[in-house]
């Protein structure tokens, strides 16, 4: 998705290519997900819940999910990242543009109060600077019930400036494909503290560390 | 014995992958709009009613018969017999209800279908989905949400199921994860 295309194309966000950028990889692998599984627990015994999915539309997750007897909201949140971000400018630098950010959330999270159960945001949050992630926080934190669960990844290893960019497909309950689809610098490196901070205002947060560098969070709102 | 057109309208239906069309007010041409699929799908324009690429409709849309749409539609399209079709020129801006659906080019609206809906490579799709069954293939770019009304699950509570014959989740205590 983060491809070199010409720009118009639906699935093809213009102005890809950004600083340490490497070609995409066509790899993809498998790997458990505590997280993944953690959060699936706490949706069971219920159906009909609305789940965000913040890794675009796919078979996968939309087939897992909605087996489940949930409704599921696909958003291509890296997409519209890029597109309101990405072309002229630093991407990062641009996402402290105040009238840039207005237009973004003009675009996505534009749900009423309350309205999900549950989030799979995926490594999306490790792409925006503190102040796009702080309104985006706000955003996540608004749209969420209370006690709904959001589930987040985080690359943890700060030796590495650039890391993998993975589509995340759902194989069951506790098993993910990850597709890479090239590199990307992150904004910054989160450790456990630092995501404490972050998601301070709610109501709890639950870290698994996994062996592959990816810190993965379960946080409650 | 009979004279071949320079011009080949005896092109094959789905025989390859398709140029862009050279007259597309005639219906045999139609069949080169719609890019080549293996498979049983009926999406030649042999018996469907045919929205060609230039022709744009703006009202309400009633068809008791297959459509194919490859111009613009802005309004509001209900066929719940029958099966609609989006071509790769077609754009369509209106809340859809059709037994089947294919889109290979653009929806922005709801859209419901009895059967099932086919989201191509290409299509570009917002709006929100009710559907039976719903194929998307990679590359389509979809944004909204997806409810499946499978007529016999509702109302029980269930337990969230593996699709792997694995274990059932993890003991963990009610109310979950917990504590910074």
């Amino acid at each position: 998705m983060f491809g070199t295309n010409p720009a118009g194309r639906p699935n093809d966000p213009p102005g890809a290519t950004t600083a340490g950028r490497s070609e995409p990889s066509e790899q993809s692998r498998t790997r458990q997900s505590p997280g993944l599984e953690q959060f699936f627990v706490a949706l069971r015994d219920t159906i009909g819940l609305s789940i965000l999915d913040f890794a675009g539309a796919s078979q996968a997750n939309i087939g897992f999910i909605t087996s489940l007897g949930h409704r599921i909201y696909s958003e291509d949140f890296l997409r519209t990242l890029e597109l309101s971000f990405g072309g002229e400018g630093d991407f990062y630098e641009n996402q402290a543009d105040q009238e840039r950010i207005d237009s973004f959330f003009q675009q996505t999270l534009t749900f009423p109060d309350g309205h999900f159960d549950g989030a799979l945001i995926w490594d999306c949050l490790q792409y925006m600077n503190p102040v796009l992630l702080q309104q985006t926080l706000e955003q996540l934190r608004r749209i969420l019930r209370p006690n709904a669960y959001l589930l987040a990844f985080f690359h943890a290893d700060e030796k590495v400036t650039n890391v993998p960019l993975y589509s995340y497909r759902i194989v069951d309950q506790k098993t993910l494909l990850l597709c890479q689809r090239g590199t990307r610098e992150p904004a910054q490196f989160f450790n456990n503290r630092a995501l404490e901070r972050v998601f301070s205002d709610f109501q709890s947060i639950k870290f698994f560390l996994t062996r592959d560098h990816l810190r993965e969070v379960i946080v409650k709102r | 014995m009979w004279n071949r057109k320079k011009d080949d309208d005896y092109s094959p239906k789905l025989a390859t992958a398709p140029p862009a069309p050279a007259n597309v007010t005639r219906e045999g041409n139609l069949m080169s709009t719609i890019p080549a699929r293996s498979g049983a799908d009926t999406e030649t324009p042999r018996n469907h009613a045919v929205i060609g690429k230039s022709v744009a409709i703006k009202g309400q849309i009633t068809s008791r018969e297959d459509l194919y749409i490859d111009g613009h539609v802005e309004g509001a399209i209900e066929m719940p017999e029958s099966r609609l079709t989006v071509g790769p020129n077609g754009k369509v801006e209106a809340g859809v209800k059709a037994r089947e659906i294919v889109i290979l080019g653009t929806v922005h609206g709801n859209v419901e279908a009895g059967d099932k809906i086919d989201i191509r490579k290409d299509a570009k799709l917002i709006g929100d989905l009710k559907t039976a069954r719903i194929v998307i293939e990679d590359g389509a770019y979809f944004k909204g949400s997806i409810d499946i009304a499978r007529p016999e699950a509702k109302a029980s509570p269930r337990p969230a199921p593996s699709l792997q014959p694995a274990t059932s989740a993890a003991p963990v205590p009610a109310g979950a994860p917990d504590a910074k």
